[in-house]
């Protein structure tokens, strides 16, 4: 017998009631997004993931020296110092989920009715108290009233049934059944996107890989420890360019090639706002800087004899080079990454950063020095020699490395697609709404009177100027049939 | 002609525009409706031209295709948009509900930003980008942010405003709300607008303009004095709006505006703020960050500051939905929202940055 009356029921199921009542309530919903929030607000104030001291500055900026440390040891051991990977916050979520769950579970059903049931003919007694409502009457009798009725509502874009009885003949359509389900689309949408997040978080990493000009590697870091990418990656070139002469970059970028059992695979160049993805792994240009390695660099330099003849080479600090055609020698001797020359004409560096990278070259012929000077690999004017010789500094590559990003994460295809789901429930949830129509044809001496009732779950009145319109397309024929 | 032209004509425009919708709810003549809507017209109208000067120049000094020099790179052109976005939907629901009433509230808020953007020197100083930030989806993630922050301004006005219509007495707790919350926004308007008089600054940074000069000239002086004449003449404020506040309620009733029209506007407008919000808000600002930075999401302040005031409006929604709480309640969340977003915008560069910053002030 499975028609238990509440009496019948143990307290075993009198409380699994309850805890589904409980889940499927919307006043749980609004209780669970004022934790949240409430919650997260803490977490903002706080820093996240901080050294200790830290938090207790900010907490005695908020709360005075004294009782900052004490309150820090109360926030930390309730995680709140790294609040969104805890495990009440992470519950939090789940108990959020659960409700939607459940509330879509207990709902679902009636919604699925209200979306299959038809539109029925309804009594002009009723149709007269519809919220919207409307009157007018067109030249014509019987069918060809009729007629032009259907295709008025065909123009607006509903199809209608008929239906005949005593009082005349009433027309009937509905649209949009299905838009009664948006909010759950917009539900299940939220699902979606925690799923997409949680598998990130457990299948995923989020690593970082410095990566010197020409170097390799088959790992990126995450916190220190090694994870294995399953293939190599070099870093081909890194370059910097800046707005004007100023020392604002406007784009970085670094030219990738990944190997795999020793053969390359793919080339790119990646820069901000444009990675590299091989294998489910992509690689962001996240950050650069100068390696503390000098040793690696090789210059490019392409040089230039007076008879315009030219020659590229490749040579290290302490290298010497010779201008083609010419007994002229350079040597380099010094490099400076940030070049910069105080108000006594002494050369300074202003940065760590590869901002103005500079050579100083010391040209000699026979043994005798000749002339020496600085170099400017952003300043062509400084290339030119004073025998009209020229030494172009086309880059010094080696000695910058480029920062990457290195992210796996599966469930970042879910989270996306919840978005769309989102995006679409939202829409038609706010912007669409499920409309009914009827209209009941009362036949006059040579005309038909006409009432047409109508209604909207939603955005009322957008749905009362479509049916003005519908009066106008009837009493616009009308005219022309006059 | 230089946008800055434009810009101070709509300025003004929205100044004069306030003190006709003022006259207007005073003597009630049509012809002095019709004058305050011309002239806000031809405030809009004239920042629409400025909007699309400065976005010509940005386009000229940065060096970008169209769609990257979309004058909407910081805070300040991000708020001349705000102010953009509002009037038009002040415009809309004009047309709309056929009722003027509602623009005596709307131009000053208007005309105050403005002043307050002119003088933190915005149209001066076009700066071109860094690389993170030269990204369409950045680009629809603060256009359709500040679509949605216009939307919830809007419904903060008429929810204040049926808050103002659904109380009686002093005593209750909701008119305290309403009143207190009337004058902090106006407080916070007119500590901007001291800043204003006294600085005439023009700073690059809008983190450096918001930590270093906002309310400066007032709460945060450098001057005891000053402070406490400040926190005594905003406490003052908020006794006088306490203690008048009621007129309020004639004075829009005055107008044929039912607490029904409110209680539509506000959930019409968050109906619309909603969504928007969450597609350009948080979809179009995780789609970016994850390009940019390889995270979707990070739980830093400000990111989480959007997420609680999607919180808010997803709160708001789902409280209409409970017995006991249409009506007032449901009001004051939608107000409550808007102050959400404020701090989104505001509060967290200026006290969330501060705090987490060593040393400081
Ligand atoms: C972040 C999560 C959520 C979002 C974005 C969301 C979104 C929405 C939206 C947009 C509506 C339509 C409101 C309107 O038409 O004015 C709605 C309605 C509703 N929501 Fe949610 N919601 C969320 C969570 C929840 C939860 C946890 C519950 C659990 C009880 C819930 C229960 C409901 C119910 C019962 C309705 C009314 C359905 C109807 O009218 O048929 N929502 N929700």
């Amino acid at each position: 017998n499975f028609m238990t009356t509440e009496t019948e029921k143990n307290s075993f199921e009198r409380i699994i009631d309850k805890v589904w009542d409980l889940f499927a309530s919307i006043k749980f919903a609004v209780i669970i997004f004022a934790v949240i929030s409430l919650t997260s607000i803490v977490g903002t104030i706080l820093e996240q993931n901080a050294e200790p001291e830290k938090n207790i500055q900010i907490l005695s900026k908020i709360f005075g020296e004294s009782t900052a440390p004490s309150l820090y040891i109360i926030l930390d051991k309730l995680h709140f110092t790294s609040m969104y990977n805890s495990w009440w916050f992470i519950l939090l979520l789940l108990l959020f989920a659960a409700n939607l769950i459940i509330c879509s579970i207990d709902r679902l059903p009636r919604i699925l009715r209200l979306v299959r049931e038809s539109i029925r003919p309804v009594s002009l007694e009723r149709l007269n108290k519809l919220s919207i409502r409307k009157t007018t009457s067109i030249a014509g009798k019987g069918h060809q009233s009729k007629e032009q009725i259907i295709s008025a509502l065909q123009k607006i874009g509903f199809s209608p049934s008929e239906h005949a009885d005593s009082s005349g003949i009433q027309l009937y359509a509905e649209k949009g059944n299905v838009t009664r389900l948006g909010v759950y689309i917009t539900h299940f949408s939220v699902l979606v996107i925690l799923a997409g997040s949680i598998i990130g978080i457990y299948f995923g990493f989020n690593a970082y890989l410095p990566l010197n000009e020409g170097e390799t590697s088959s790992v990126a870091y995450q916190g220190g420890s090694p994870i294995p990418l399953g293939f190599e990656i070099r870093c081909d070139n890194f370059e910097v360019d800046f707005y004007g002469s100023s020392d604002r970059p406007k784009d970085f970028k670094s030219w990738l090639t990944v190997m795999k059992d020793g053969k390359e695979v793919i080339r790119k160049s990646i820069e901000v706002n444009d990675p590299l993805t091989y294998n489910g792994i992509t690689f962001y240009q996240s950050s650069y800087g100068s390696s503390p390695d000098t040793t690696r660099g090789i210059f490019v330099f392409r040089v230039y004899a007076t008879d315009g003849k030219s020659i590229e080479i490749n040579p290290r600090i302490g290298d010497t080079f010779t201008i083609p055609g010419t007994s002229i020698t350079g040597e380099i001797v010094r490099f400076n990454p940030a070049l910069s020359i105080d108000a006594s004409g002494r050369p300074f560096q202003y940065s760590q950063q590869m901002t103005n990278p500079a050579v100083y070259i010391e040209f000699k012929e026979k043994e005798k020095k000749k002339y020496s000077g600085w170099l400017l690999k952003r300043y062509p004017q400084t290339w030119d020699l004073p025998d009209g010789n020229r030494v172009e500094f086309l880059e010094y590559w080696g000695v910058q490395y480029t920062g990457l990003q290195v992210r796996k994460d599966p469930g970042v295809f879910l989270v996306y697609l919840g978005c769309l789901i989102m995006v679409a429930g939202l829409y038609i949830t706010f912007f669409m709404s499920h409309r009914k129509v009827w209209i009941q044809l009362l036949p006059g001496r040579n005309n038909t009177d006409i009432v047409i009732g109508a209604l909207a779950n939603k955005n009322r009145a957008s749905f009362e100027r479509k049916i003005e319109k519908l009066l106008h397309i009837l009493t616009a024929d009308h005219k022309g049939r006059a | 002609m230089d946008s800055s032209v434009f810009f101070g004509v709509s300025t003004i425009a929205y100044f004069l525009a306030m003190i006709s919708y003022i006259s207007f709810l005073a003597f009630r003549k049509t012809q002095i409706g019709i004058i305050a809507t011309t002239i806000t017209i031809a405030g809009f109208a004239s920042q629409t031209a400025a909007i699309a000067l400065r976005w010509i120049e940005f386009k000229d000094v940065g060096q970008m295709g169209w769609l990257r020099a979309a004058p909407l790179t910081n805070l300040y052109e991000s708020l001349v948009f705000f102010v953009w976005c509002v009037i038009l939907a002040y415009l809309i629901i004009e047309f709309r509900y056929r009722n003027r009433s509602f623009g005596a509230f709307i131009t000053p808020i208007a005309g105050l930003a403005l002043a307050y953007i002119d003088l933190s020197g915005m149209s001066k100083d076009i700066q071109p980008l860094v690389p993170a930030l030269q990204s369409n989806w950045l680009l629809a993630h603060v256009l359709m942010s500040f679509i949605a922050y216009a939307a919830f301004a809007i419904s903060f006005s008429t929810g204040l405003m049926y808050l103002m219509v659904r109380t009686e007495k002093k005593s209750e707790p909701i008119y305290i709300f309403w009143t207190v919350m009337l004058s902090v926004f106006i407080i916070l308007l007119s500590g901007m607008g001291f800043d204003y008089i006294k600085f005439k600054i023009a700073v690059s940074g809008h983190e450096e303009l918001i930590q270093n000069y906002l309310f400066k000239a007032t709460f945060r002086s450098s001057s005891t004095a000053t402070m406490i004449v400040s926190w005594l003449g905003a406490g003052a404020i908020v006794f006088v709006i306490w203690q008048f506040g009621s007129h309020m309620k004639k004075v829009i009733t005055g107008f044929g505006i039912t607490h029904d029209i409110l209680d539509d506007i506000t959930y019409k407008s968050i109906a619309i703020g909603f969504p928007v919000f969450t597609l350009g808000g948080l979809i179009f600002g995780a789609i970016w960050a994850d390009q940019a930075w390889g995270k979707y999401w990070t739980w830093d302040p400000k990111e989480t500051w959007s997420l609680i005031t999607w919180f808010f409006y997803a709160f708001y929604l789902h409280s209409r939905l409970l017995r006991g709480w249409r009506g007032k309640k449901v009001a004051v969340v939608a107000v409550l929202g808007f102050l959400a977003v404020i701090f989104t915008y505001l509060g967290v560069n200026l006290l969330l940055s501060g705090l987490h910053s060593y040393g400081g002030q």
